[in-house]
């Protein structure tokens, strides 16, 4: 009887432990939220977001900074979405169970793990020497959307692996191409899941740093990449240039490290400020993605 | 009737190649991960003994009188890393446990999703928090702690990989048939023993695989390490002085301006080198662990 | 019933991997009556019409043997393109599967991918298909609802609005009630005994009572052997074959 309610205090004592180390990571969450917040709610405002970094920390901004996480974002997208999906369309849908899938896979899920700053040593030699883009926006770009390719191949192969076989049997019945019946049928019914996937991917984009720093984007920005539609008075008055996509950059989690990494109490609060910024970014993307995934889950 | 459309079939064909392209691009990446790794290091080994770069214990590349012995940033590496799965190892699989055997299927799909957040947090983030808020806290337990040092970052390291060590193990215990656990219960088992001996070694090589890539997550950390442990390469095990991982070495020489060619130059590549046949191997092993893990229960 | 004969199967033999399904298996079909594959799970049935639209090539391990003469053409000869093929062979399956789309958009869908997009021809095709699927009063007020949020009878019948739209001369129902209540599954039976008017249509199914209702003829089959083909009324009052006699006096599934 006695090691019967031993067994029965075992459980109880370890729901507590499990719940306790659940939410253990999220209390330290909370208290980081709060940590940042009590650092560096003061610093946003208006000239928070629309001033140049300075050397005078009460000065400094993130005008440069966001400016430059919106340029790279676009870069990264518009590379990584369309192969990241096309490479998980052929490995679902095409590709034959052979060894040569087998090496990919195991490469793609190799890449997945392989450390970011991996990639931006690969960009280094790459993009910024071989291909001489320097330390532009473009080769941040591909740099984050090598980066951030394998999680959406990942994901778009999950989300085509849910929609059942019935849909595309159906639609080959009534004499569709394979081509016909991806494009009409299944990509639309695994779209929610491959938004889930990519708004994920963007959101770790989003916070890189440390490639970045490697390819040499750690650098005094005080101007933004090149618009690419600017305006003037005479005739053709508006002006298309992909000049910004070849400009120096520097982008929020750059400008956060370089601010903490100075000495004096001002920059760190500014420090905290453009942190608040960016885990607003990241929270809110992950929240949409969630709220997405949720939303996909009762589908068939 | 019935003949085949040469132009829809060359389409259709087109569309396969290409996407069959984009595939390949993965392939092509790591192959210029190892053409680029290893182009400058070769150069470097021209230069430094491989032997001395293996055993030398100090890393001195920028100082006169040069070192290039990577023990020093292996060990600093080595310290944070074990820091890390200290804390996200047994976290992480109590609570995947815990999901697993005790949660109700309702607080399993509200939790799992807050806990990837945690994962989502920016790393520059986290590098924060432990340089200004637990280093701080840790000094008034711990005198002698460094403002710098493994300790913290490893700790915020740890807590960061929490979720990918719930999440993974979590999965493998759920795949672990139900038939198990019945055949369990029905010989009047409570859950802390069905869960420790009937799920928990069903699903071991699954959770193993999570540990292992918890662990090539850790080696590849940068920015907590970059901005809480410093930048003194040291060949110590002590966690509460400053020390350099290999991440933060190449991140330290990247900020410089240092001149393409050089040997100094070279040492990002090196670093990189070794860090990516560290994670590499850890990854593959991870990877076939779980596939033979799904092959079993899947 | 002298009539042109629109389908021969001759000397069928299909595979799963090592497992032979079909063996053996030779059957004609008449154009414009109703033709019942009956026998019990496991038979081939299913195998053997989804052989009549190449529908098997999906699954990786499955083999062919034989020939499917197609009005003379054989179905498996190198140069059939099996798209054309299969809007001319359409095809209704187990499980109403209807797209995650609006009700038009559904039977619209097989038009549009021939690459057609007059709008008022396909408004019309729509119109029609769902008037032949005796769906059209159900649904012509709320064509552009989601097509899932119809009941399973319906959504069957959307799934056969759906095949008449591309204007096939035979349809294949794979076991089309088998995942309906009783009443859907008599609406679809008169629908089938109505559709047979215009096209030729072939009917999988395991339950007896409704082969012997809907077929003209019946084919059964077992392990993969045809047993007995013949005119309905004959098979099921004079069954030739033991094994015939015993499945539907229900000695086995």
């Amino acid at each position: 009887m006695s090691s019967r309610k031993l067994d029965r205090n075992m459980d109880a004592a370890f729901k507590i432990a499990g719940l306790a180390a659940t939410f253990f990571g999220l209390l330290v969450l909370v208290v980081l939220v709060i940590d940042v917040f009590m650092d560096g709610f003061h610093r946003i405002g208006w000239d928070f977001f629309t001033s140049y970094p300075s050397r005078k920390p009460e000065q400094a901004g993130i005008l440069s900074a966001w400016v430059g996480t919106i340029w790279i974002m676009i870069t990264t997208a518009i590379f990584a979405i369309p192969l990241g999906i096309g490479s998980g369309i052929y490995l679902e849908e095409y590709a034959r169970r052979n060894r040569f899938t087998d090496f990919i896979e195991i490469n793609i899920a190799n890449l997945a793990g392989v450390p970011s700053v991996i990639y931006g040593i690969l960009g280094l030699g790459l993009f910024v020497r071989m291909m001489h883009l320097d330390r532009s926006v473009l080769a941040g770009g591909l740099i984050l959307a090598l980066l951030v390719l394998p999680v959406i191949i990942l994901s778009t192969r999950e989300a085509l692996r849910s929609v059942p076989s019935s849909i595309r049997e159906a639609s080959y019945a009534l004499g569709a191409t394979k081509w016909q019946t991806i494009r009409h049928q299944v990509l639309p019914a695994g779209f929610g899941s491959i938004l889930t996937g990519i708004i994920l991917a963007m959101s770790r984009a989003v916070g890189e740093t440390a490639p970045l720093i490697t390819i040499g984007a750690l650098t005094y920005i005080p101007f933004l990449p090149t618009s690419p539609v600017s305006l003037s008075q005479q005739s053709p008055y508006v002006h298309l240039s992909l000049q910004g996509f070849f400009d120096p950059f520097t982008v929020l989690p750059i400008q956060i490290f370089n601010w903490v990494s100075r000495p004096q109490k001002g920059f760190l609060a500014d420090a905290a400020g453009g942190i608040i910024v960016l885990l607003a970014i990241t929270l809110f993307m992950n929240g949409a993605a969630i709220y997405l995934r949720y939303k996909n889950q009762k589908r068939w | 009737m019935l003949k085949k459309n040469n132009i829809v079939k060359f389409k259709e064909m087109l569309i396969e190649r290409l996407l069959l392209c984009c595939s390949l691009l993965s392939v092509f990446t790591t192959a210029a991960i190892i053409y680029v790794l290893l182009s400058e290091s070769i150069g470097f080994f021209k230069e430094v003994r491989i032997i001395d770069f293996l055993t030398d214990t100090q890393w001195t590349p920028m100082f006169t009188n040069k070192h290039f012995g990577i023990l020093p940033l292996l060990c600093g590496t080595l310290v944070t890393t074990l820091i890390a799965i200290g804390v996200a190892v047994p976290a992480g699989l109590i609570s995947a446990i815990y999901l697993s055997e005790y949660a109700t299927d309702k607080m399993r799909h509200i939790i799992k999703p807050l806990l990837e957040i945690l994962a989502a947090v920016p790393t520059v983030v986290y590098g924060y928090f432990a340089l200004l808020f637990v280093t701080p806290l840790l000094k008034q337990f711990i005198p002698g702690l460094s403002g710098f040092n493994a300790l913290s970052a490893g700790l915020v390291m740890g807590i960061m990989i929490i979720p990918l060590v719930s999440s993974l193990s979590e999965d493998a215990m759920h795949a672990v048939p139900m038939g198990l656990r019945e055949g369990a219960y029905a010989l009047g088992s409570r859950k802390i023993q069905v869960a420790f001996k009937i799920v928990f070694p069903a699903a071991l090589s699954g959770i193993t695989a999570a540990v292992i890539l918890a662990v090539s997550r850790a080696i590849g950390e940068t920015m907590i390490v970059a901005i809480a442990a410093g930048q003194q390469p040291k060949f110590t095990m002590n966690p509460l002085v400053p020390i350099e991982t290999i991440t933060a070495y190449i991140v330290q020489i990247s900020l410089g301006d240092t001149p393409h060619g050089t040997l100094e130059y070279q040492t990002i590549f090196v670093c990189g080198m070794t860090l990516f046949v560290l994670t590499f191997v850890l990854n593959v092993i991870s990877f076939k662990l779980k596939r033979r893990f799904q092959e079993i229960y899947e | 019933m002298e009539q042109e004969i629109i389908i021969q199967i001759k000397d069928a033999d299909s595979f799963y991997g090592p497992k032979q399904i079909l063996k053996n298996v030779t059957l004609d079909f008449q154009a414009k009556t109703v033709t019942a594959l009956m026998g019990p799970s496991g038979c081939g049935k299913s195998t053997l019409i989804r052989c009549l639209n190449r529908m098997n090539d999906l699954i990786p391990r499955f083999r062919f043997e034989g020939k499917v003469l197609y009005k003379g053409i054989d179905l498996y000869a190198k140069d059939v393109d099996i798209t054309d093929l299969r809007r001319e062979i359409g095809m209704v399956f187990q499980k109403p599967n209807p797209f995650p789309k609006s009700i038009y958009e559904n039977v619209a869908y097989g038009v549009r991918i021939q690459g057609i997009t007059n709008r008022e021809f396909i408004d019309g095709i729509v119109e029609e298909s769902l008037k032949r699927a005796a769906l059209w009063e159900e649904v012509k007020d709320r064509l552009h609802e989601p097509a899932l949020s119809l009941s399973g009878g319906q959504q069957q019948r959307i799934c056969i609005a759906r095949a008449l739209a591309v204007k096939p001369h035979v349809i294949l129902f794979d076991e089309p009630c088998s995942a309906l209540d009783p009443i859907a599954t008599a609406k679809i039976e008169e629908l089938i005994t109505e559709l047979k008017k215009n096209y030729t249509i072939i009917v999988v199914t395991h339950n007896t009572a409704q082969a012997a209702r809907v077929s003209d003829f019946t084919a059964f089959l077992y392990l993969g052997d045809l047993v007995e083909f013949g005119p309905t009324a004959k098979i099921f009052t004079v069954p030739q074959d033991k094994r015939t006699e015993e499945y539907l006096t229900g000695k086995f599934g």
